[in-house]
């Protein structure tokens, strides 16, 4: 399990789902916090429509188009929710409700109206992703991680994620203390001179940013699984914002490692030959984590959680 | 071909499919009124998703034991237990727990949901070799329904009706003031359970035509848009089961009457048309009237400030008082009042007068608190009260040199 065929087939696609589970957590415990959490949900809808107009437009798959597709319509979507809500004063899980079932149904037309029969792009790709597909053909070994020329034949998606995690961490570590203060007490961020509304447009940006790279390597649902569950397994784990962060970003890895392992493996040890979805089994694996935090964790009730912990 | 969709000469699979949208659209949207009304519109997203794993298990069930893994009733039935089980997950992990609804209804949805598509690929590689068609029941398929199925789905829909019209003073009731039903002796935990569980049925018949990802939008846009037209909840409850049921008639009339037009989006599209439209066109709480409104507002402080100025014989400068005078015939476009214009200009300035009165007498206090400075003072005082004012006015009074 850990030779060549390790790194050709499970490495990449191992690191692709780690980083794409904390890229989604670091902004999730904020959304979590904020009881924003749907936010996640609403956008990884919405990315699919925005890839599908990016490919009617340019006709093809490649990455950027896509990209700036998905990115586009989640801001699209974000200010017809904030619209909707103000306008026909609804609230806003109606709204968020409206908007997003509207533009997945659009999507799904456009999808079914189009001639996408010689491209990879359909519904199912977009809810469940295709991580196992995500291997490294070059690779002959551990050595290989040291060899330029096989490194060239990675898997864009990897980079990729990983670019986005960092612009994730950069942005957390930038505006840390104004993001805490906003999120806990936005009267008193505002008396010191933060400006919350740009605040929370950004971490919904951020947000959207880190689920329309992850969606294109692992597909929407896993996406919102790791904006949801490990932080909110986190936050019954601690009273902390800095430790809750630090379970998230440990809960994301573990889901995504074992998640991978078991849909990989998993049915083999059960006598079955074909693996199962890794997407799905990361997802699941997310909430049997939520389901032992709410169950276990030390500060899962509203009242009575220990102090200093 | 559209008006051959729309008047059910499609064939008999187009007109099954027609009947049983628009009794789908009819349920969802009066069950999704209530959900909308307690605010918890997005749960119905919750219990939507959890009914995969449950269509997953049943489908593998139902091969286990020699069956036909398609069967709709069996399938439904695995959905209902499994978005059951969901809905006890939120429930739970929002009373048990600090975690607030959103982030369990996240949680739950995007679990399920994942469980399901593990249970799916299990379905895909199964010796039975069947390819299941459950993609399906993720948007939903309406080719080859069967009559069968065409039942179920009536009569899903139609108890499901019957039922809410039997909640609706209960569910109204705990949407609007919980705790006055509590001391009324109704439980308003019960009844947001009864609630969920029609929302639950909703969802596990809507399943076959608009699938499991669309069917929250046949719960949540009828009712907005209902909103829209009417303040009263039975109303809303009326409309929202007339606009399901029209996006769900046309929807599948539309999807019906052009290859490459699945089911499910169109209907959800048409629902949305019809929110559009609302958001826009209704009276009092559409865009279009709030605008109008505005408008009015505007003209009503332009003209009464303008007449203010004319009548202190101060010039007008703004364009836009300048012309709504003009065109009221109240002055002409150079900003010289008319005869009309010096008259109303007159008047205004003795009400700003009589105002000013009012706001210093006590007895007056709370006429004085109406005063915005569009309000004609006749709408708030008698004719002899206004006497009483014009007097401590007094009348015109020689100006000491």
């Amino acid at each position: 399990m850990m030779g060549e065929e390790f790194v050709a087939l499970s490495l990449v696609p191992i690191l692709i789902g780690t980083f794409t589970a904390i890229a989604c957590a670091l902004p999730g415990n904020f959304l979590v916090l904020r009881k924003q959490a749907l936010i996640g949900d609403a956008i990884s809808h919405v990315v699919l429509p925005g890839i599908v107009v990016a490919f009617l437009v340019t006709g093809t798959l490649s990455t950027w188009p896509m990209m700036i597709g998905a990115a586009f319509a989640a801001i699209i979507a974000v200010i017809l929710i904030e619209a909707i809500r103000r306008l026909g004063r609804i609230e806003t899980g109606a709204a968020m409700g409206v908007v997003f079932t509207s533009m997945f149904a659009g999507g799904v037309l456009l999808l079914e109206r189009s001639d996408t029969s010689t491209v990879h792009l359909d519904v199912e790709h977009a809810l469940m992703g295709n991580l196992e597909s995500l291997i490294w053909l070059d690779a002959m070994g551990w050595s290989s991680l040291l060899d330029p020329v096989a490194l060239a034949g990675l898997p864009p998606e990897l980079p990729r994620i990983f670019v986005t995690l960092l612009g994730v961490l950069a942005f957390l570590w930038l505006f840390w203390r104004p993001l805490k203060i906003s999120t806990f007490d936005e009267g008193f961020a505002q008396g010191v001179g933060i400006r919350t509304g740009a605040m929370g447009m950004a971490l919904v940006v951020v947000s959207a940013i880190a689920a329309v790279a992850a969606f294109d390597a692992v597909g929407s649902i896993i996406v919102i699984a790791m904006f949801i569950c490990p932080p909110a397994a986190a936050r019954l784990m601690t009273n902390r914002l800095e430790i809750q962060v630090a379970w998230s970003v440990a809960f994301a890895a573990l889901s995504a490692v074992l998640g991978y392992v078991f849909a990989g493996y998993g049915p083999l040890w059960f006598g079955g030959q074909d693996a199962v979805s890794a997407a799905g089994m990361i997802a699941t694996i997310s909430g049997v984590i939520l389901a032992l935090a709410a169950l276990f964790g030390p500060c899962r009730s509203r009242t009575g959680a220990p102090s200093g912990v | 071909m559209l008006f051959e969709a729309l008047a059910l000469q499609l064939g008999y699979n187009a007109t099954l499919v027609a009947i049983g949208s628009t009794l789908l659209g009819i349920s969802a949207g009066v069950t999704g009124t209530f959900l909308f009304l307690r605010k918890r519109a997005l749960v119905s997203d919750a219990i939507s998703h959890a009914t995969l794993p449950g269509v997953g298990l049943a489908f593998i069930a139902m091969v286990l034991l020699g069956g036909d893994g398609r069967n709709l009733a069996g399938l439904m039935a695995g959905s209902a237990l499994s978005a059951w089980i969901g809905l006890i997950c939120v429930q739970s992990l929002t009373r048990r727990t600090r975690l607030s609804e959103d982030a369990a209804i996240g949680a739950v949805l995007s679990v399920f949901f994942g469980f399901g598509v593990v249970l799916l690929t299990v379905i895909q590689t199964m010796s039975s070799g069947r390819q299941a068609g459950l993609d399906g029941l993720l948007l939903g398929s309406t080719a080859g329904m069967l009559m069968q199925d065409a039942m179920i789905i009536a009569g899903g829909g139609a108890i499901t009706l019957a039922l809410v019209l039997l909640l609706r003073r209960a569910m109204t009731l705990v949407a609007f003031d919980p705790q006055y039903a509590r001391s009324i002796g109704i439980d308003p935990d019960r009844v947001d359970m009864l609630t969920m569980l029609l929302v639950l049925s909703v969802t596990v018949v809507g399943l076959k035509i608009v699938g499991l990802i669309l069917i929250v939008a046949l719960l949540i846009i009828p009712p907005v848009t209902a909103r829209f037209w009417t303040e009263r909840s039975e109303k809303v409850a009326t409309y929202a089961g007339v606009v399901g049921g029209v996006s769900g008639y046309v929807g599948a009339a539309i999807s019906a009457s052009a290859p490459a037009m699945p089911t499910g989006p169109i209907i959800v599209l048409s629902c949305f048309a019809l929110f559009l439209v609302s958001l826009f066109l209704a009276p009092e709480r559409g865009v279009l009237a709030a605008y109008l409104r505005h408008r009015r507002f505007q003209e009503r402080v332009h003209i009464r400030q303008g007449l203010l100025s004319l009548a202190q014989q101060q010039p007008v400068y703004e364009p836009l008082t300048i012309r709504l005078l003009a065109r009221e015939g109240l002055a002409r476009l150079d900003g010289v009042p008319t005869e009309a214009g010096r008259a109303r200009a007159a008047k205004a300035l003795l009400d700003e007068h009589r105002w000013q009165i009012v706001h210093g007498m006590a007895d007056f206090e709370a006429i004085s608190s109406l005063y915005d400075g569009l309000r004609d003072i006749e709408s708030v005082l008698t004719a002899d009260q206004l006497a009483e004012i014009d007097a401590l006015i007094g009348g015109p009074a020689e100006v000491m040199p």
